[in-house]
């Protein structure tokens, strides 16, 4: 299969970048890894006239941990994401998510960045960074702002970045130390999408649940943020009827479509058992 | 059309070639360079049979732009055997323990463990399995492919050693 033509641009910094941007308009289109935007240009399903690669914009390529301070440029790699011990020790919910993502090859050049950007429902990092309340940096012709990613995520592909703006970096606070994690993908095959997906982040003291945040993935048109699913552990010591009272929370906000991975009930159905296992798993973490 | 010039150097030896700012790696791999160990089995990013080694790292060629690849250092299975002519530890392994049947992902799944092991030398079986998880055979079922890589990380660490 071959891609439409286009013009090929690799600029040095951030802000020759934003300069190709306004002067191309919407004819152009970012590429940061390309493994989700050069599958779809295979397909005809875009076809920009110009592509701006972020590979030389060495600033994006930054992991900063500071304190609980936790900054990731955009163009970081899902495995430079894993093989980081600073981000497996404050934030292993990372990891174990983007171990879950795709196969060795394509953690190799698929970015955070474009995870988190390109608005596909079925990526993995969204409902993950909705739950760690991150924030989105975004550089554009009229200078940088920040987006929170619980704000970021409109429908499936449109989200609140303008068409001449670049996702910069991805910034949030490490969960407590001594929180459990765990992310729970439900997936036909390595390499698929999720059937259904739920991260969980919570924090234990003497037995009672003292802060929780759960995300679902692949279970609407967006990323979902499940405050109530996580309400209902929040004092609890996430026994039984804890842990159903935050699945039926989670389910009552799943909307997904019937597709290949099943139909809408199913989905939901299975939507409750990925934040069932993901509570449990996160428990058995906490310390 | 934009024309990209693009210099690579590729097993070793330094290529330049002049290509559509759309062409992909893997065709310019084999259609520029006569270099076809690297296959086209799905051209979606799935089957890993145009895997290459490209700056020290295991990646699909159908799924990246000749621009990107500007600079890089390629290694294919055509750079895979030893100085000497000698197969490489890898290779032997699949030959003698029939890690292929038709041999159409063997280019890609010998590149992809080249470089498991040279970043894991003593892999599990479970590290192994989900090494190779992005390069599907429809031959094997997989379980000599696996024990062949057993096989050569046992050999290369014991060339490892004696050196």
């Amino acid at each position: 299969m071959i891609p439409g033509s286009f013009e090929y641009h690799r600029p040095p910094t951030i802000s020759d970048a934003v300069g190709l941007l306004v002067s191309f308009g919407d004819d152009a289109l970012i590429l940061a890894g390309g493994h989700s935007l050069i599958p779809m240009m295979k397909l005809r399903m875009a076809v920009p006239e110009y592509l701006i690669d972020l590979q030389d914009i060495s600033s994006l390529k930054s992991i900063s941990v500071e304190g609980d301070q936790i900054t990731l440029g955009a163009m970081v790699t899902q495995a430079e994401l894993i093989a980081s011990s600073a981000l497996s020790e404050k934030c292993p919910i990372l990891q174990t998510t983007s171990l879950q993502i795709a196969d060795p090859q394509i953690r190799n050049v698929g970015t955070i960045g474009g995870n988190v950007a390109n608005g596909d429902p079925g990526n993995d990092m969204p409902a993950v960074m909705q739950l760690l309340d991150a924030t989105y940096t975004l550089v554009g012709p009229n200078g940088e702002r920040d987006v929170k990613a619980r704000d970021f995520y409109e429908t499936a592909y449109f989200t609140e970045r303008a068409d001449d703006e670049i996702l910069t970096a991805i910034k949030f606070t490490a969960p407590a130390a001594g929180h459990g994690s765990a992310y729970e993908k439900q997936k036909r095959k390595i390499g698929d999408y999720a059937t259904a997906a739920a991260g969980v982040v919570l924090t234990m003291a003497d037995g009672i649940c003292t802060s929780a945040s759960i995300g679902l993935t692949n279970v609407a048109d967006t990323p979902l943020w499940a405050e109530a699913s996580a309400a209902a552990l929040v004092g609890t010591s996430v026994d039984e009827p804890a842990i159903k009272a935050a699945m039926d929370a989670a389910k009552a906000i799943a909307d997904p479509a019937q597709d290949s991975r099943g139909p809408r009930e199913f989905r939901i159905h299975v939507t409750g058992i990925m934040v069932q296992r993901a509570i449990q798993q996160a428990v058995k973490n906490a310390q | 059309m934009q024309k990209l010039d693009i210099k690579m150097n590729i097993n070793g030896a330094d290529v330049e070639v002049n290509v559509d700012s759309r062409t992909l790696l893997i065709h310019i791999l084999r259609e520029e360079l006569n270099i076809t160990g690297p296959h086209i089995g799905c051209d979606t990013t799935h089957c890993g049979a145009c895997t290459v080694d490209l700056d020290g790292k295991s990646v699909k060629a159908c799924t990246i732009f000749a621009g990107q690849a500007n600079g890089t250092t390629i290694k294919t299975i055509e750079g895979m055997a030893n100085a000497d002519g000698t197969l490489h530890a890898l290779q032997a392994a699949f030959k003698d323990n029939h890690g292929l049947q038709c041999g159409f992902c063997t280019p890609g799944m010998i590149v992809r463990a080249y470089r498991l092991l040279k970043e894991n030398p003593n892999p599990t079986e479970t590290e192994i399995r989900y090494g190779i998880s992005g390069n599907l055979c429809r031959c094997t079922g997989y379980q000599n492919i696996v024990k062949s890589i057993q096989v050569a990380a046992t050999e290369l660490s014991q060339q490892e050693a004696a050196e």
